[in-house]
């Protein structure tokens, strides 16, 4: 799914803004029905439009207009931000039947394009879609409407003792709706899972205006086809998500976390087996980043960094992530591993470092989550977020820089660094170029190469975009 | 007993179990205080003794005779949790002075009695040649141990700290203090207090082999009879309640309006 999507995407751009097949099938918004919007929508603040009827300042649409990197953007006239499911069904009957191109977005911080328009269709916000509709503390079921924050959502399910099935850099921005639209991954689903499991329904607009209410609140139903598994991860391509029905888990009584410097990169897999095996169930997230990828994070300020004498010598480094039910039984479970690992005949690790408090916690864990701010920091970002099997991510990242090394475009000038990192317990890794700034010649360099990775053991299975 | 350059310098870093600063506390319903069944961890300002403590013995010049830095904590049983983070964040020994579950947190007057009591009990042994902690603990915010402390010896105090230079030939200490309105740079003999101000130092991460070693330092068991003190309150903690819920304001439409609300608020201009 994600890989067509892209292919098409990219096709897009690669004919340079000419009209794709796809695109010139469809019709532009026109001041009527911008008019016909303004009438339907309950609220003026419902509809923003540089066409004459409701001339909102063109500024103001950028936000909605340019992803979050600034690498992709759209040329959107009209951004309407519905209130309810209802409104949404007109919307989307009323460009179905004009064929107006409509391009659904949450919280646009999606970083491979997928949220803002091509051309000019239709930004259709769920943002306006803020509604919790119904939290059970007993099962942990959770109703909200697509467009409420993660972070927001975290917050409301808290005092219940409650936490989300899943946890990503943009939990302050990012909308429910969106991150099942794409079938967010995220730093909790070695630990809960993905979302094809813990979501339990939604309600979806389908394209011609059909209100879909999959939304149930049972925890298992095996009544007719499980639709919603199309949906999720379909990135509004099939209908628009505008309630989701969740299973949060009980919130960890005690979370505990390290940093392992790794002194090879080879060592990262065999430590995984050894962690996996002695923290059993307690082990909640287990994050590879490589010497470069931490180096870039203290530069820019995102976290305290370990001291000199704990990085020296490092080649990469993981964060082990501990949630349980008791803290002495995780603490103990932690100390034994980590004395193992210090103690044994070849240790696997250099050293490390365990938080002692919740800041502390907080910013070693930001030492991970930060990298992408940090490499937004440091110039533009070419990122590729791949699944592969777990012992060649390193070799794709030699690879890709040995690749822009040949074609003469590893300098201070043109790519300035290329640098992984990702959630090794689910095999995916966050590949990111970072160029002073963005040209064809350093697209060109890396595309289709990346896609086509062939490295010297192993067939990559690649599956791009995959989480976002 | 003053240091020479050749002697062991003897620092004691006195640390805090408080409520976690990240916690968002709630008044018990007695409203006597608040809620103590959430996350504890070391107050943030002993954190930052104990790293200077540390940091201190780093910038020895290589040779030097070795320091010694003992932690110490007065609280119920858990309280050992705190004393293992300070010695492997790097303090060589550590003292509890153990008082029950159930008792009520000791009083700075009574803290500072009790470290009087255990630096006279060093005094036949090595001496205690600076004692440095937190300027303040962030539960009750009282800011007077230090102070007392040095009340109670007759010793110099440099109190608000933001950066400490030692010179052991002279057996002083340049301290500079966070004072309102700047900073101020006092000169103290040895022996001294000296109380931590948030800017000193930010405290390193425990590294994991400090984390095993510390384990296997000793921490000496203290009761309040050992000592002859007592943790009796002094201060009696009558109500304690929320500061009142800020109510919303209200947007005007104009200046004209504003300058109404302001007048029939009994604003009047000057």
């Amino acid at each position: 799914m994600s890989r067509l999507w892209h292919w098409s995407r990219r096709c897009s751009l690669v004919l340079s803004r000419q009209n794709s097949t796809l695109a010139s099938r469809l019709n532009s918004i026109t001041d009527a029905d911008a008019l016909h919007f303004a009438k339907v929508l309950s609220s003026p603040t419902s509809i923003l439009s540089i066409l004459p009827s409701i001339s909102t300042p063109p500024e103001e649409l950028d936000i909605y207009n340019n992803d979050w990197m600034g690498k992709y953007r759209g040329k959107s006239t009209t951004v309407l931000k519905p209130k309810t499911t209802q409104e949404v069904s007109e919307i989307v009957k009323w460009c179905n039947d004009r064929r107006i191109g409509i391009v659904p977005q949450g919280g646009n911080t999606g970083l491979v394009g997928g949220s803002v328009p091509l051309r000019d269709e239709v930004i259709l916000s769920l943002s306006n879609m803020t509604q919790v509709r119904s939290f059970d503390p007993i099962s942990g079921i959770l109703v909200a409407d697509a467009g409420c924050i993660l972070q927001s959502l975290t917050d409301y399910v808290a005092p219940h003792n409650h936490i989300m099935p899943l946890d990503l850099g943009a939990k302050g921005s990012c909308q429910i709706g969106g991150n099942v639209s794409t079938n967010a991954g995220g730093l909790r689903l070695l630990r809960y899972g993905s979302l094809h499991g813990s979501v339990l329904g939604l309600e979806v607009v389908l394209p011609d205006g059909t209100i879909l209410d999959q939304l149930t609140t049972l925890r298992k139903d095996n009544t007719g086809y499980d639709l919603k598994q199309l949906f999720i991860g379909a990135e509004g391509t099939l209908g628009i998500i505008t309630g989701v029905s969740i299973l949060t888990p009980p919130a960890p009584q005690a979370s505990n976390n390290v940093i392992l410097a790794l002194p090879r990169f080879e060592n990262v897999l065999p430590l995984y087996k050894t962690v996996k095996r002695q923290l059993s169930e307690i082990l909640s997230a287990f994050e590879f980043i490589d010497r470069t990828a931490y180096d870039l994070a203290v530069k820019h300020g995102q976290g305290r960094a370990l001291s000199e004498e704990d990085v020296k010598g490092a080649e990469c480094f993981v964060l082990v992530e501990t949630s349980g039910g008791r803290r002495e039984h995780d603490e103990e479970k932690l100390n034994n591993l980590l004395e193992s690992l210090l103690e044994a005949d070849e240790p696997l690790i250099n050293t490390g470092v365990m938080a002692q408090n919740p800041a502390q916690f907080s910013s070693l864990w930001a030492l991970r989550e930060g990298v992408t701010e940090a490499v937004s920091k440091e110039g533009k970002a070419y990122k590729y977020d791949i699944s592969v099997p777990l012992s060649t991510f390193k070799e794709c990242v030699d690879l890709t820089r040995e690749r822009l090394r040949s074609k003469g475009l590893l300098n201070e000038a043109q790519v300035k660094a290329v640098i992984g990192y990702g959630h090794v317990g689910d095999g995916n890794l966050h590949l990111n170029v970072i160029a002073k700034a963005y040209t064809p010649e350093i697209q060109d360099a890396l595309e289709p190469f990346v896609y086509e990775l062939h490295p010297t053991e192993a067939q990559y299975l690649l599956s791009t975009a995959s989480e976002l | 007993m003053r240091p020479s350059p050749a002697r062991l310098l003897n620092i004691l870093v006195p640390v805090k179990r408080a409520v976690d600063y990240a916690v968002k506390i709630r008044v018990n319903p007695q409203q006597t205080g608040v809620d103590l069944n959430v996350k504890h961890s070391m107050n943030p300002f002993d954190e930052i003794a104990v790293e200077e403590a540390v940091r201190i013995r780093e910038r020895l010049p290589k040779g030097s005779e070795p320091i010694n830095i003992t932690a110490l904590t007065i609280g119920p049983p858990k309280s050992i949790e705190t004393l293992r983070t300070a010695l492997a964040m790097g303090a060589d020994t550590a003292i509890h002075v153990e008082i029950p579950e159930s008792a009520p947190a000791p009083e700075p007057l009574g803290v500072a009695k009790a470290i009087r009591a255990i630096i006279e009990k060093h005094k036949d042994k090595e001496g205690v040649d600076m004692v440095i902690l937190g300027k303040q603990s962030i539960d009750d915010d009282l800011g007077q141990t230090g102070q007392m402390i040095a009340g109670l010896l007759g010793w110099g105090q440099a109190t608000y700290a933001s950066k400490i230079d030692l010179n052991l030939e002279q057996k002083n200490a340049v301290v500079t203090r966070e004072i309102d309105g700047g900073l101020e740079q006092v000169r103290v003999k040895f022996p001294m207090i000296i109380t931590t101000d948030l800017r000193l130092n930010e405290p390193r991460y425990a590294s994991l082999p400090n984390i095993m070693k510390a384990k296997k330092k000793p921490v000496t068991k203290l009761t309040p009879a050992d000592l002859g003190v007592s943790f009796e309150p002094q201060m009696e903690i009558l109500k304690v309640t929320e500061p009142p819920k800020r109510v919303g304001g209200a947007k005007v439409e104009s200046v004209d309006e504003l300058v109404e609300k302001l007048k029939a608020a009994g604003f009047n201009a000057v």
